[in-house]
């Protein structure tokens, strides 16, 4: 069925080495060297895909990045099939499968194509149009456009591939190897810069490397040639980097831009093993050089989308480069000199050339007159008012237009043809120059957005066409003279360069071609991809859309894989015609990155798995993991959660683990705590500007709990903070606060109270904490330290004393975050480990138990102590955690101390802390459970809700703590929890549930 | 991403650090004296302009300090950066 339509003609693709490859199951053959796109073309499959919302069959158009129509799925494996590949770009690679997107069951009969028979009833905004209402029924219709709708399918399991990030920074970065790209590089090698060409082909040169004419000639050499000697001599510069298969993504502020490599995307399945698949480049450059030239435009008339219609400069490099010829009877149609110079190369290479439809009157170019010597018939002033053929372009209509371009006259002539190139100018890629922040100006002769250099963003120049340069001799000598100024160069290597090229004289420009129906009754796309047709946009205009990003979304022009590089001009035209505006005036939509698709691999880079985040261990993490210990995650740090022993529930290790530690001793792993060492003389003063509490009194070797407020006066952060010596003393924070809170006492040090002589530094790796609780603990420290005196008299609650446990300095506090007798061990992190397992093997006749986070969390709420970030949530004063005790009413002033009493902080009915029974003593509440009085009354009224909910094995019921408005006055009053299937009744009481005389403080 | 010039490291990348919003708002020295609406104004009043701004900035994964930067907030362009305590230039 296929047909070989390679010629053997060229020096780009190797024929010599045949590569078989596999499209929608059936095997092909192509050669090193070609696309995707050139192997299929090069086997007559025009035919490659279906259209977004008629499913109307479409081809291969382009040759590039612009490419709408021919997106393909890349293998099947489900690690690493790939969605939305342009075959254009892809690198064909022995054993390469690809399959066609959005059609069922195949690319040649699809079902969907019924849509393209309902189109009438599909006019853009149909979808927001007709699933409106009822708004209920929204899920419903979303599961079937859903599944209707979408073009390629996601992987479904891990990427298995390698990907990496890299830095890099230079002189100068250039954007884009073709001609002017290749004369910035030349020149900044040259001066001796360190300067990074990157171009996203495998080959550099741009379109000129495959111009062989005598119409493009540089100092008597054709173009190619003498191009292809400049890059050959490009290895004498070492401190030039030539990045080819790489491409731009993004261009950010202060020339920082982003490039993706491929490294192995070209290879065959056996050489990809083990390397690394993509790189995405981080780029810093002093200046960059924009030379990403220009992509040609499509003409917008009626059918213009069928298999077989391409852009007439894509024909040319398909044939010129590839040695593929797309048809046997091929017809262009333009407004510019453009494809007569594809004429030319399809002349050259035996292909006959139908017919020239051009819609200007006339041309005297040295292009036209070349091909008016070969013989080849021209129409001038003609457009074509309809295409025919389903599954290929089989034949087109032309006639005459109007003098005024809005109508056609005349008789229609018929033409066959099996491929039609389509020529409407050329469009600069401003993208990036955009993306950087720069503003762009239009200019009015050649219809065209150029970079207006006077608002450049940062230290950058765009060269060549993506300038508005389209003539070899303009671009030639203008991307010499800037780049000259650009990099302060006196005379260059290019100063006499001699450039002969084909002038263009005549232009005409009409953004969408009339037909000889009316154009409700045509076709004309603008958007290949999405399907939006100039109908939509006028349709849109009517509808009263103005701005052109709402005509944009409301169409959805551009907004495909391919956003729109084709004919998002087009649509701006016909705006601007429509409605009588500038297109100047009109301005553009927004450009953003990536300019190309990234994969999330090329972004994520290394930091997935374990690198993904770090992970911060205690230094007796190992011992919690030989012992079984479940852990949770609080900020980077893994914490032992709970020891479950013989298949025990979490419950039920929770339960043993909490009557352990109040009948004998519980051991805690407390090295995440943050701790802060704290010296200077004014220590003191600094701790009482930050904390609410007075410090100045506090004896040398006592602890002290203090409480943390924002300025709003809500309640940050807390923790014991103990003086070490007249000028020292050590703050301990919560787990996740840590960091926080030294940045914020840095913040005051540095900034409000730079008079203060302290120091803050952080040592909360350096210690690591061991706290021993229970009635029993005592034995077991007496029995590590025999030579400490553990007597209340002399090591009361809250003092701390050094000591030594084998010669290893240590700090021991006796502080107590569960109300029980406790000790708290901090020593050097290097010897927890033996200390922690010398504690076990001294108690384990006291039934020593370690516990987890959860333990400690039910022990302390048995007790009625908060715990910051569960029970407050930034919203909550120390008088609404019924704290008042530890504000400093004397002191003139501390962080946050004025915002206690603002008109809202005084407010009696704020919620404040309370503790809940509930009646059945058994029934465990849920955290985050609401809390309401009346549960008939609608709406139901809230009046908070549960932020703490344990079954306390100690009490033998459950108990729980919630923020309730003006809770602290409704003591004894009885509240409804409404759950799902019932509600529950509770009482609320005081937060302190067990021992609330601290009797066991020094049991 | 932009490049500030710490002035205690040199130029390093915008993610060393971290922003700490506006400049110059002293903390009231006596804020008891000050009324609801005085001291509202300090806690919670910032300006969001768009064009020149002034701005603390902290070198967080760096030197630790604080200090200010002048920076358009309409194109990132930072025009001065100054130690804090000294005086802010073209202000």
């Amino acid at each position: 069925m296929s047909k070989n339509l390679r010629i053997n003609k060229n020096n780009f693709i190797d024929q010599t080495i045949r590569i078989s490859f596999k499209f929608n199951g059936q095997k092909l053959f192509g050669f090193k060297g070609d696309t995707l796109a050139s192997a299929l073309l090069a086997n007559d499959i025009h035919l490659v895909g279906r259209s977004f919302k008629y499913h109307r069959p479409r081809g291969i158009m382009t040759c590039g990045s612009e490419e709408p129509n021919a997106i393909v799925q890349i293998g099947n494996d489900p690690s690493s099939t790939e969605p939305n590949v342009r075959a254009t770009e892809i690198e064909l690679y022995e054993g390469l499968e690809a399959y066609s997107q959005n059609c069922w069951p195949s690319v040649n009969f699809d079902i969907g194509g019924i849509n393209n028979f309902l189109s009438p009833l599909l006019p853009a905004g149909f979808y927001y149009k007709t699933f409106m209402w009822p708004a209920s029924f929204w899920e419903k219709y979303e599961f079937f456009i859903r599944h209707s709708a979408g073009l390629g399918k996601s992987p479904t399991k891990p990427d298995t591939d390698l990907y990496d990030h890299q830095y890099a920074h230079c002189d100068v970065l250039i954007i884009g190897g073709g001609i002017s790209g290749i004369l910035s590089a030349k020149l900044a090698a040259e001066k001796g810069l360190n300067t990074i060409l990157i171009d996203d082909k495998n080959c550099l040169g741009g379109s000129t490397i495959y111009q062989e004419d005598d119409c493009f000639k540089i100092n008597n050499d054709y173009s190619n040639k003498w191009l292809k000697k400049e890059i050959d001599n490009f290895k004498n510069y070492p401190n030039l980097l030539i990045k080819k298969r790489t491409s731009l993504a993004a261009f950010h502020g202060y020339n920082y831009l982003l490039a993706k490599e491929n490294l192995t995307d070209h290879l065959g399945a056996n050489e990809r093993k083990n390397k690394i698949r993509q790189r995405l480049w981080k780029i810093r450059a002093k200046k960059v050089v924009i030379a990403t030239g220009s992509i040609e435009r499509p003409l917008i008339f009626n059918n213009n989308d069928r298999p077989g219609i391409l852009l007439s400069s894509s024909i040319k490099k398909y044939i010129d480069f590839f040695g593929v010829k797309n048809g046997n009877e091929i017809s262009l149609f333009t407004n510019n000199d453009s494809a007569y110079e594809t004429a030319i190369s399809l002349n050259k290479s035996g292909v006959k050339v139908n017919t020239i439809i051009d819609i200007r009157e006339n041309s005297t170019s040295s292009l036209v007159k070349k091909i008016q010597k070969i013989g080849i018939n021209i129409l001038w002033g003609h457009t074509i008012v309809n295409t025919n053929g389903y599954k290929r372009i089989k034949s087109i209509n032309v006639q005459k237009l109007s003098a005024n371009g809005e109508s056609v006259v005349g008789k229609r002539i018929k033409i066959n043809c099996d491929c039609l190139g389509m020529s409407g100018g050329w469009t600069p890629m401003v993208h990036l120059f955009t993306q950087s922040g720069g503003k762009l100006k239009f200019k009015d002769k050649d219809y065209i957005f150029i970079p207006d250099m006077n608002k450049s963003p940062s230290d950058q120049i765009s060269v060549g066409s993506c300038n508005g340069n389209f003539e070899l001799d303009d671009l030639i000598s203008n991307t010499i003279k800037n780049i000259k100024i650009f990099l302060d160069l006196d005379k260059t290597i290019y100063d006499n360069l001699n450039v002969v090229c084909s002038k263009e004289s005549e232009k005409r420009n009409i953004w969408l071609l009339p037909s000889d129906k009316p154009l409700s009754k045509t076709k004309p796309f603008l958007d290949f991809q999405n399907d939006s047709t100039a109908k939509d946009v006028k349709l849109a205009l009517r509808e009263g859309f103005k701005s052109i990003e709402h005509v944009k979304r409301y169409t959805t022009t551009g907004m495909g894989t391919d956003q729109g590089k084709l004919s998002n001009m087009h649509a701006l035209g016909i705006i601007a015609d429509t409605t009588g505006t500038n297109m100047g005036d009109l301005g553009t939509t927004t450009f953003r990155p990536p300019f190309t698709p990234l994969t999330f691999g090329s972004i994520v880079g290394r930091n997935v798995g374990e690198f993904f985040d770090h992970t911060r261990k205690t230094a007796i993490h190992d011992w919690h993991v030989e012992n079984n210990a479940k852990f949770e995650n609080v900020g980077q740090w893994k914490r032992a959660w709970y020891f479950p022993k013989n298949n025990e529930t979490m419950f039920q290790a929770v339960q043993r683990e909490s009557k352990a530690a109040r009948d004998g001793a519980g051991i805690l792993d407390a090295s995440t705590l943050g701790k802060i060492d704290i010296q200077g003389t004014d220590a003191s003063e600094f701790l009482n500007r930050v904390y609410t509490n007075a410090w100045s009194k506090l004896a040398i070797g006592k602890c002290r709990y203090g409480l943390m407020l924002n300025e709003d006066g809500m309640v940050y952060d807390d923790g014991v903070t103990t003086r070490l010596g007249e000028n020292h003393y050590i703050m301990t924070t919560t787990t996740g606060g840590a960091a926080n809170v030294l940045s914020k006492l840095e913040d005051y040090l540095q900034t409000e109270w730079p008079e203060l002589d302290v120091y803050l530094t952080t040592v909360t790796d350096q210690y690591s904490t061991i706290s021993i609780c229970g009635p029993r603990s005592k034995n077991i420290v007496k029995k590590i330290i025999p030579d400490l005196d553990l007597s209340d008299v002399n090591f009361p609650h809250m003092s701390f004393k050094n000591s030594k446990i084998d010669n290893v300095n240590c700090r021991i506090m006796r502080i107590s975050f569960t109300g029980e007798h406790s000790y708290e061990i901090n020593i050097q992190s290097n010897y927890a480990k033996d200390v922690w397992i010398k504690c076990m093997e001294a108690g384990k006749e006291f039934n020593i138990t370690p516990y987890g986070t959860e333990t400690m969390h039910l022990l302390r709420a048995e007790k009625g102590f908060i715990i910051t970030g569960q029970d407050t949530d930034g919203t909550l004063t120390p008088s609404d955690l019924q704290m008042d005790w530890i504000i400093g009413k004397k002191k003139y002033d501390f962080i946050g101390k004025r915002s206690l009493y603002r008109s809202d902080t005084i407010r009696e009915d704020r919620k404040q802390l309370v503790g809940l029974l509930t009646e059945d003593p058994l029934e465990v509440l849920e955290e985050g459970a609401q809390l309401v009085e009346d549960i008939n009354k609608k709406p139901v009224e809230m009046l908070g809700h549960v932020t703490s909910s344990y079954f306390s094995p100690n009490l033998k019921k459950s108990i729980a703590l919630a923020v309730v408005r003006s809770g602290k006055k409704l003591k004894g009053k009885r509240l409804i929890v409404p759950m799902e299937n019932k509600n529950i009744n509770v009482t609320i009481t005081d937060t302190v549930f067990y021992d609330k005389e601290n009797k066991r403080l020094n049991a | 991403m932009f490049i500030i010039n710490c002035p205690y490291c040199g130029e390093r990348d915008q993610s060393e650090f971290s922003c700490g919003g506006e400049a110059h708002i002293e903390r009231p020295k006596q804020p008891t004296e000050l009324s609801d609406d005085q001291w509202a104004e300090y806690l919670f009043m910032r300006k969001n302009i768009k064009g020149i701004q002034f701005e603390r900035w902290n070198h967080a994964h760096g030197c630790r300090k604080w200090f200010n930067v002048v920076r358009d907030t309409s194109n990132d362009k930072i025009h001065a950066v100054y130690k804090m305590g000294e005086r802010p230039p073209l202000k």
